[in-house]
């Protein structure tokens, strides 16, 4: 039996032809597709570069850090300090912990400090914080002038402190080769440093530091804020750590701390994503449709303006479905080259936003390598309805013309 | 082969109505390999709808007929679709061919649809531009052809697989005189050479370079 055959390297070329045909009609129709499919790339890639920011940041500081909060008893008036003397022995001894440390804001009310005998300072009474030497180093600080104290100087009861640079600059203490104090409520303070930063809690800037050892002395345990527990843990150790922390602290008495660890950073990843993604996602989607009614409308005006051509394949042995195959091919090959474009243009825009913020690109597989396909399948799609239409065309009536 | 290339016999065709339009009736012809035969007749006598039935582009709706030997009534659409693409070669007043596209590419597009490789294609179509006299415009692009030149790569392209039959439905009629002769001495040329033709045309001249003519008129051959 006799068989017209259309064999798959001549359907290609025939389709290329096609295409080529009419060179700048075929690239409009492909800016639909490309639009599309490099929107999704685009923002895929953009968040994902920005999540991976989130993820940088939170590794270095967060990811290591739990807080313990003293919440005392529940209904109860009780305000005695729930943290032992030696908090910071005991949760250091659980694995994983670097440094862990109770601080608390001093219980003075409107104390009167100043940076020499007599004169008040200008900018209001700074707070006056307790601190174990191991909660300073879990709180990360950096000096400008001077050093922290340390356990040689709790365990003394030195009467020493630490200045925010914000409050030593208010006290009028910018130098420390003339060994200055701090009076609070007229007891001398030998500052030891001034604190230029401090990554875990900002607020010292703004604050006196004292040893908590030497303010517990002085002016006994937290009345209206309670104290809080620092804890610096190694990496990854965070969520091991919090789940011990009470219980190492209090055996009998467990529930008076509420503990705290950063959160999963993928949680907080793809709460980022979410709110971001669904937007441009929707417009992306928008153009791809929007790129698919593109390639159907040409396809369509092609098969209308090349009846004749249909007319002659079918008269020189080509079965309807050729034809249908060669205009399918034609309208995929559209999609699938806008995807191509769509898809560096997309990777282009994100490396570019990348290195204008000095951030590390990054483009997820799963959206990068399918992206092209993605076009094709607008285009395979596209083509369905045009094929139909040019395989019904008779040849009679094409021939015609 | 032995027998005659086209066999009518009773041929009919009428178009469904309403109202049911006869464009053919009762038509008898018998063309032998070999034969130049011309069909005239004036326009809406029926030489179209003739031209599609004996080219395998439409089914009779009564009568028989045999093409090559084979009763076209009794094969598929699929294989009457193969058989037209092997063993017809067409020739159309409008020429038919593809622009932005060399003339030896058109040519080759005859034996596509056979699943010819590209290669023996292109050879094969080089060979049939050359029997036309036009190996030198082989690589021009049809669009910058002259319009005998155009009727010349149609031909080529036409008898490239050496069909059963050459139909040809008005070849001039897009031409000027000195092209059209040249047409047509190329058409007698092919013939001497064996090559069976059938050209359908409404101009008494075209009509006398045949062996023989038939008429056409109002669906009736006389």
């Amino acid at each position: 039996m006799l068989k017209s055959r259309f064999r798959l390297p001549d359907i290609a070329e025939e389709a290329l032809a096609g295409l080529l045909q009419r060179p700048a009609r075929s690239i409009l129709t492909m800016l639909g597709t490309t639009l599309g499919v490099g929107s999704f790339v685009a923002v895929l890639g953009l968040t994902a570069t920005a999540g991976g920011q989130i993820d940088r940041r939170f590794t270095e500081l967060a990811a290591t850090e739990v807080t313990v909060a003293d919440i005392g008893v529940t209904g109860s008036t009780d305000s005695a300090m729930s943290f032992p003397d030696d908090a910071s022995g005991l949760v250091e001894q659980i694995g994983g912990v670097v440094h862990a440390g109770r601080w608390w804001p001093v219980p003075l009310t409107e104390p009167s400090v100043s940076g020499a005998p007599g004169i008040t300072s200008r900018a209001g009474t700074p707070p006056i914080i307790a601190m174990d030497p191991s909660a300073l180093a879990a709180a990360r600080p950096t000096f400008t002038q001077g050093r922290g104290f340390d356990a040689f100087h709790a365990g003394r009861h030195e009467h020493v402190a630490l200045l925010g640079s914000v409050a030593a600059a208010n006290l009028g203490i910018t130098r420390l080769d003339g060994n200055p104090a701090v009076f609070v409520d007229g007891t001398p303070f030998t500052v030891l440093g001034i604190i230029d930063d401090a990554a875990r809690l900002p607020d010292l800037l703004f604050g006196i530091v004292l040893p908590a050892a030497t303010a517990y002395d002085l002016y006994g345990p937290p009345t209206a804020q309670r104290a809080e527990m620092l804890v610096e843990t190694r990496l990854g150790a965070a969520a091991v750590v919090a789940g011990q922390v009470a219980l190492a602290l209090r055996p009998d008495a467990p529930q008076r701390f509420q503990v705290t660890a950063a959160p999963d950073p993928k949680a907080l990843r793809s709460r980022v994503s979410g709110d971001l993604d669904v937007l441009f996602l929707t417009l992306a989607g928008i153009s791809l449709v929007i790129g698919a009614i593109g390639i159907a409308n040409t396809t369509l005006v092609a098969v209308l303006e090349r009846t004749n051509e249909i007319g002659l394949r079918r008269a020189l042995g080509a079965r309807p479905a050729h034809i249908a195959a060669q205009f399918l091919t034609e309208s995929t090959t559209l999609g699938l080259l806008g995807g191509l474009v769509g898809t560096s243009a997309g990777i282009t825009v994100v490396v570019i936003a990348a290195v204008a913020q000095d951030w590390t690109p990054l483009l997820p597989t799963w959206a990068v390598l399918p992206a092209p396909a993605v076009g094709a399948v607008v285009g395979l799609l596209a083509g369905v309805y045009p094929a139909q239409r040019a395989a019904r065309v008779e040849p009679v009536e094409a021939l015609r013309r | 082969m032995s027998g005659p290339v086209i066999g009518l016999t009773a041929v009919g065709l009428t178009y469904p109505g309403p109202p049911p339009v006869p464009a053919l009736r009762d038509v008898d012809l018998e063309v032998w390999p070999g034969e130049y035969v011309t069909v005239v007749g004036p326009s809406g006598s029926g030489k179209s709808t003739f031209l599609n039935v004996v080219g395998l582009l439409d089914r009779p709706t009564s009568g028989t007929y045999r093409f090559d030997g084979v009763d076209v009534a009794t094969i598929r659409e699929n294989e009457r679709t193969a058989l037209r693409g092997r063993r017809i070669g067409f020739v159309f007043q409008a020429f038919h061919l593809m622009p932005y596209r060399s003339a030896v590419e058109n040519v080759s597009l005859a034996t596509l649809y056979a699943g010819v490789p590209k290669k023996e294609r292109l050879a094969a179509a080089a060979q049939a531009l050359e029997r036309v006299g036009l190996a030198h415009r082989a690589g021009a692009l049809t669009n910058t052809l002259s319009g005998g030149e155009r009727q010349r790569v149609a031909i080529a392209r036409a008898i490239l697989h050496r069909p059963s039959l050459l139909l040809c439905d008005e070849p001039t009629g897009n031409l000027d005189s000195d092209n059209a002769a040249s047409v047509l001495s190329l058409l007698t040329e092919l013939n001497t050479d064996g090559m069976t033709l059938m050209v359908i045309t409404h101009d008494g001249a075209v009509a006398s370079r045949g062996q023989r003519s038939v008429t056409i008129r109002d669906g009736v051959l006389c």
